[in-house]
């Protein structure tokens, strides 16, 4: 497929045209592709039907997109406005027409036509009528303040569909699924949490939520009462600078999720929050021996940097 | 968004669709490698070894002491794909590598420093990745060969 779309015009990016460097990588709209195309791809990017053009030999018709174009605006209302802390709300957003997505993704939330942020769901399709995000109130943030200031039930807001690889894939229960969360980045983990255990699964759960202190910590009471209920959930909040307090770790998650569990084969990883927590962490799970495949990351980048491309004029 | 059908293609331009087992064939003939390496490939078990081994040979990589500086703030994901691209090549697999890709791809790090001992630390990583796994020596005796032939190119010589 990589071929006939550069032999047409189209610029699809490519280097290594063997299947293995990912540049190509490509999303099916419409249609299945040939396994074949789909070698290499961790579990979730199989389930978000992403796949290789260099690689695609298509036995049907097919509809395809690069990878992260947007693709869809579409309609919601404000459900509800949550307050779950002095700094954090939950936004209950209902859309207007039928939204699919896994615990744990992203979509993009359209202020205006220009001004937009990723926000992380913290909602269960299976569980929970309406998309819920949580936004913390940033100093001078454009968009949490009109979150925060303005935006009330029954408002129409526009979000996009929903993006990332940050979600849980059903087909191994027993596998140990380790989540580290700084802030807000809590969002996707209570999300792929509860969508795990809703689903049966019966390895361990290790929630690991950090912030520099006490206030940055939320939906403390619930995650404690879901851990009593679920003896394979473990959820344990940390402080990495402000006093000590019963009942919660101190130092990073990450440390934290480290000197309890040394050895990570086997294991998936799910990282969500600050830029720098991500990364470090990516690193010292994939070192203590977790597979590359298995770590999911979530950076959340400061606003004016967003992960995802520039809208495409098609 | 692009509408791929199956049927049309082939007038519109020199791409046709294949079976898959041609494609195969063809994909092949496009790898500068050749049959002995590809019968490598093949005894050491393909794609599943890379798959198998580029994770081992990375964390080596970056316990590495004398090497791993070469990788630091590097973007991982990025960096596993460029892993399982030479691994690939090293296992005698299909793959588009030039000499001149690995020239500029390294051409940074020589001005840091890279030299022989650094690849020779590399190649080590690699033969020690291969035993972890079980493969037998003659096998990582090929496989450190073909590495081999990379040195000029990639210390820029």
């Amino acid at each position: 497929m990589l071929d006939c779309l550069t032999d047409q015009g189209h610029a699809v990016p490519s280097a290594c045209r063997a299947g293995v460097c990912q540049s190509c990588l490509m999303r099916a709209v419409r249609g299945t592709v040939p396994e074949q195309a789909q070698h290499g791809m961790t579990p979730t990017m199989v389930a978000r039907n992403l796949f290789l053009a260099c690689q695609c030999f298509p036995t049907q018709d097919l509809e395809v997109a690069l990878a992260d174009d947007v693709i869809e605006r579409i309609e919601a209302k404000v459900a509800a406005i949550e307050t779950l802390s002095d700094e954090i709300r939950a936004v209950h957003i209902r859309p207007l027409a039928p939204f699919e997505y896994r615990a744990g993704q992203f979509v993009r939330l359209f202020m205006d036509v220009r001004t937009s942020r990723n926000y992380s769901l913290a909602s269960v399709p299976l569980l929970d009528d309406d998309l819920m995000m949580h936004v913390r109130r940033v100093p001078g943030g454009q968009v949490s303040g009109w979150i925060f200031n303005q935006m009330k039930p029954g408002d129409t807001v526009t979000i996009s569909e929903a993006f990332g690889d940050c979600f849980y894939v059903p087909g191994r229960s027993e596998q140990n699924l380790l989540l580290l969360g700084t802030g807000c980045g809590l969002a996707p983990l209570y999300g792929i949490v509860r969508d795990a255990l809703n689903r049966g699964h019966r390895g361990r759960i290790h929630l690991y939520h950090g912030s520099r202190d006490a206030c940055g910590l939320y939906l403390v009471e619930e995650l404690d009462g879901l851990a009593v209920m679920h003896p394979n959930l473990r959820y344990r909040p940390c402080i990495s600078e402000g006093p000590s307090a019963d009942g919660y770790w101190a130092g990073t998650p990450l440390q934290a999720a480290l000197d309890e569990s040394p050895d990570l084969s086997g294991w998936r990883v799910y990282l969500c929050g600050n830029p720098q927590m991500v990364e470090a962490a990516r690193l010292q799970t994939f070192l203590a021996g977790a597979g590359s495949s298995e770590i999911f990351a979530d950076p959340f980048l400061p606003s004016g940097i967003a992960p995802m491309p520039p809208l495409n004029a098609q | 968004m692009f509408k791929v059908t199956g049927a049309r293609i082939d007038q519109a331009s020199t791409c046709v669709l294949y079976s898959s087992r041609a494609a195969l064939e063809m994909m092949d003939q496009s790898n500068h490698m050749g049959d002995a390496t590809m019968g490598l490939y093949e005894d050491l078990g393909g794609a599943a070894a890379v798959d198998a081994a580029v994770d081992i040979f990375y964390r080596k990589v970056l316990k590495d002491n004398r090497i791993s500086r070469f990788f630091a703030g590097v973007d991982m994901a990025k960096q596993a794909a460029k892993q399982k691209a030479f691994l690939t090549m090293a296992f005698g697999g299909p793959n588009n590598y030039t000499g001149l890709d690995m020239r500029k791809a390294h051409a940074p790090l020589v001005k840091q420093g890279l030299n022989d001992s650094h690849f020779d630390a590399v190649v080590e990583d690699l033969g020690a990745t291969l035993k972890e796994l079980k493969v037998p020596d003659h096998l990582i005796a090929k496989v450190a060969a073909i590495a081999e032939t990379t040195r000029n190119d990639v210390l820029g010589r």
